[in-house]
C-alpha cells in the first residue's frame, strides 16, 4: 500500500520546489567537511574557503569518521549530508601520515559521486598573513574573475580534471546581468609541474587607462597554497553523458506570430480584443462631475459663518 | 590589433569570467618562492585584462549602482546538479480523453444557479446545485423503505470521493515509475510489499509506551514506590485512594439566598443506621440471595469432603518406610 505524502507548510512546499531538478540550473552549494584528523594547515584551509564561498556553501564543524570515498561503500554518508543540504560539491579535509594535509574536492551529480580529485596543500599561506588595504577586500558573494595558466591544465589528465572542478567550485551563480563596478575578485591558479599547481585569492584595483576599459592591477589578498594532485576518480561515462545534457539540446518552442524576412525584417502580428465601448463605466468621479476645490472652499467658510453667528447669537 | 592576439592566445570565457593560456611556460625555474608568485600574478593579471577587455566593450546600461551589462552563456561545459527535469505521462484521463478526442474547454468560475436565482461559485463553500441546500428529497418507487435519502446520498458522495483518490494515488505511481513526481509530493509505503493487502500492526505511540511502562514499575511488592524512574516514564495511571473520606464539619449550600448546612458525613451514616434499625429491617434483606449464599456454602463442603480424599496424604508417606522395615 502506498501513501501520498506532502508538505504541511507552505514553506516546506516553496523548499522542496527550490530542490526540485530544473530546466536551467544556475549555481551549485558546496559542502565542507573535516574528517578524524584535520591538521590545522587543512582546518584553516576548509575554514578559509568557507570564508570565500560565504552565501554559496554549507560547513559541517564535527568529525567525520565514515567518510571515504575512494573505497567502496564510503561515499554513503557524504551522499546522505549532499541530500539532506542540497550541495553538490564537496571539500573534504583530513591529515593522515600518509597523506598529509589532504583535501578531497568532488562533485556530485543527482547526489551521487561524480567525480573526486585529491590533492596536498603545500606552503599555504592565511589569509591573515596578508596586510594590504583594507578597501580593497572582495565583498561576500561577488562574482570572481577565474585564470589558469600553465599547459599542464591542458595535457595532464589531472589537472584538466582539477580545472574542471576548481572552475565549478570558485565560480559560483551563472548571471545574466553583471554589475561591472562590483567585479572585485580574481582567483588564479598556474601549474607549476604536471602534479602541482598554485592557487592564489587576488583582489582587483581598476585603474583609469584613458580608454573604456580600466588597467587592471591584482593585489594579493590570500588565501594561497599549492596543491599537489594525488588520487583521482573521472566521472563515470554514461554518467557523464547524463551530466553534460543541457536544456538547450532540446527543441525550442516555435515562435508564434513572428515572421523573419530577408527584405522586411522581423515582423508580427498582434491581436487586439475588441473594445467593447458600450459595456466601459465611466469612472464615478469624472472631472465633470467633481465639485471644484473653490466651491468646496466656499460652501465651507459660508457654513462656518453661519455657525459663527449662531453661536453669537446665543 | 592586440586585443585581437590575446584573444588568439587565450581561450576566454566571458560567461564564466574564465580566462586560460594553455602556453605560458616558466622562463626557467624560478628561484625562490616571491618570484614565482609574482610571476604567476603578472601572468594572471594579463588573463584578467583579456576578459576585461571583452567585457567592458559589452553595450551597459547605466544604473545608480554602475553600469550593468548583459553576460553571455558561458562557454565551458560543466556537468549539471541534478537531471532534467522529465516529463510527466499522461494520466488515465488524460489518455482516454486523447483516444476519444476529448478537449479541454474553460468553464466559467461563477455560474448561474436556477435553484435560488443567485450566481454562485462552481466549486466549493456555496456553490452551484449544491445537494446540501436541498431540503427535500422527492420519493420515487424504486426507494426501498426504511432507507434514509440524505444518508445514503452522502455515503454515495463519499464513495465518488474515496475512488477518485483511489485513481490519483493510481496516476501518482505510475509518474514516481517514472521519475517525475511533482517536487512536493512523496510516496511513502505505508507496509511491507510481501505481506500484501494486511497493513502492519500500529507500533505503541510514546503515549501508550509511558503508560505501559508505569503499568509495568508497580508489579514489584512496593507497588515500584522504590524503584529507579527512567527518564521520561510517567507515574502509575491509579495510584491508591479507593476510600473517600467525607469532611466531618458540616458545608454550606446556597439556596435561594439561605445557606443549608449540609452535613454529608452525617448523612451517610444516619442513611445507614435507618436501614438498620428500621421497623421493616428485614426487607432490606435480599432473602433469595442469601439462600443461594447458604446452598453454596453447603455444596462447597460436601464437594470439599470428596476432594480431600483425592489429595494425596501425608500419612500414607510417612507409614511407608515403617512397613518396610518391618
Amino acid at each position: 500500500m502506498m501513501e501520498i505524502r506532502t508538505p504541511k507548510t507552505g514553506k516546506a512546499k516553496r523548499v522542496l520546489e527550490q530542490r526540485a531538478p530544473k530546466q536551467v540550473e544556475t549555481g551549485k552549494k558546496t559542502l565542507i567537511l573535516h574528517g578524524t584528523k584535520t591538521s590545522a594547515t587543512v582546518s584553516s584551509v576548509l575554514m578559509e574557503l568557507y570564508q570565500l564561498k560565504k552565501g554559496g556553501a554549507i560547513k559541517y564543524s564535527r568529525r567525520n569518521e565514515n567518510i571515504r570515498p575512494f573505497e567502496s561503500g564510503g561515499e554513503t554518508s557524504l551522499e546522505f549530508f549532499s541530500l539532506k543540504t542540497d550541495c553538490s560539491i564537496f571539500a573534504y579535509g583530513s591529515h593522515s601520515k600518509k597523506r598529509p594535509h589532504n583535501l578531497l574536492l568532488g562533485r556530485m551529480y543527482d547526489h551521487h559521486v561524480y567525480d573526486l580529485i585529491e590533492v596536498g596543500i603545500e606552503n599555504f599561506k592565511s589569509l591573515l598573513s596578508f596586510s594590504y588595504d583594507k578597501k580593497l577586500a572582495p565583498h561576500e558573494g561577488s562574482k570572481p574573475f577565474i585564470c589558469f595558466t600553465g599547459e599542464g591544465f591542458d595535457h595532464v589528465q589531472e589537472l584538466k580534471q582539477l580545472k574542471e572542478v576548481l572552475t565549478d567550485l570558485f565560480r559560483g551563480e551563472v548571471v545574466d546581468n553583471l554589475n561591472l563596478t562590483g567585479l572585485d575578485r580574481a582567483y588564479i591558479c598556474s601549474a607549476i609541474s604536471p602534479t602541482k599547481v598554485f592557487l592564489t585569492h587576488c583582489a582587483i584595483k581598476l585603474k583609469k587607462s584613458g580608454t573604456i576599459v580600466p588597467r587592471i592591477e591584482l593585489v594579493e589578498v590570500g588565501p594561497s597554497m599549492d596543491l599537489v594532485v594525488r588520487r583521482n576518480r573521472l566521472p563515470n561515462d554514461g554518467v557523464r553523458k547524463e551530466a553534460m545534457k543541457t536544456s538547450k539540446d532540446k527543441p525550442k518552442k516555435k515562435l508564434k506570430n513572428v515572421h523573419n524576412s530577408a527584405v522586411g525584417g522581423q515582423s508580427g502580428n498582434i491581436y487586439v480584443p475588441d473594445q467593447k465601448v458600450g459595456e466601459t463605466k465611466l469612472p464615478d468621479k469624472s472631472k465633470g462631475l467633481k465639485r471644484e476645490r473653490r466651491e468646496r472652499k466656499l460652501k465651507k467658510e459660508e457654513e462656518g459663518s453661519a455657525s459663527k453667528k449662531l453661536k453669537e447669537s446665543e | 590589433m592586440d586585443m585581437e592576439t590575446d584573444q588568439q592566445i587565450y581561450q576566454v570565457d566571458v560567461g564564466n569570467l574564465l580566462a586560460f593560456n594553455p602556453n605560458h611556460q616558466f622562463p626557467s625555474a624560478p628561484s625562490s618562492r616571491e618570484e614565482l608568485v609574482n610571476e604567476c600574478i603578472t601572468e594572471g593579471t594579463k588573463l584578467v585584462q583579456a576578459v576585461a577587455d571583452v567585457l567592458f566593450n559589452f553595450p551597459s546600461t547605466e544604473t545608480s549602482d554602475g553600469p550593468i551589462v548583459q553576460l553571455p552563456p558561458p562557454t565551458t561545459r560543466l556537468p549539471r546538479e541534478k537531471h532534467l527535469p522529465r516529463p510527466k505521462p499522461p494520466t488515465k484521463w488524460e489518455e482516454f480523453a486523447l483516444k476519444k478526442g476529448i478537449q479541454k474547454r474553460k468553464k466559467d468560475k461563477i455560474v448561474y444557479d436556477e435553484q435560488t436565482d443567485k450566481f454562485k461559485r462552481r466549486h466549493g463553500y456555496d456553490r452551484v446545485n449544491d445537494d446540501n441546500d436541498v431540503p427535500i428529497i422527492e420519493a420515487k418507487a424504486s426507494d426501498e423503505p426504511g432507507e434514509d435519502p440524505f444518508a445514503k446520498r452522502i455515503e454515495e458522495k463519499k464513495k465518488k470521493v474515496g475512488k477518485q483518490e483511489k485513481n490519483r494515488l493510481q496516476n501518482l505511481r505510475v509518474a514516481a515509475k517514472a521519475g517525475a513526481l511533482p517536487s512536493h509530493i512523496q510516496l511513502a509505503a505505508t507496509s511491507l510489499p510481501i505481506s500484501g493487502v494486511k497493513a502492519q500492526p500500529k507500533k505503541l505511540g510514546k503515549e501508550a509506551l509511558g503508560d505501559v511502562a508505569g503499568l509495568a514499575a508497580t508489579s514489584t511488592a512496593s507497588g515500584g514506590k522504590f524503584d529507579k524512574k527512567l527518564p521520561g516514564e510517567k507515574p502509575p495511571k491509579k495510584q491508591g485512594k479507593h476510600h473517600k473520606y467525607l469532611p466531618v464539619l458540616p458545608s454550606y449550600r446556597k439556596d435561594q439566598n439561605k445557606c443549608i448546612p449540609v452535613d454529608e458525613e452525617k448523612e451517610q451514616t444516619n442513611k445507614v443506621l435507618s436501614k438498620i434499625f428500621s421497623k421493616h429491617s428485614h426487607e432490606i434483606l435480599n432473602v433469595g440471595k442469601a439462600i443461594n449464599m447458604v446452598n453454596e456454602k453447603k455444596e462447597k463442603k460436601k464437594s470439599g469432603r470428596s476432594s480431600d480424599k483425592l489429595k494425596p496424604k501425608k500419612d500414607i508417606t510417612k507409614k511407608k518406610p515403617a512397613t518396610t522395615k518391618a
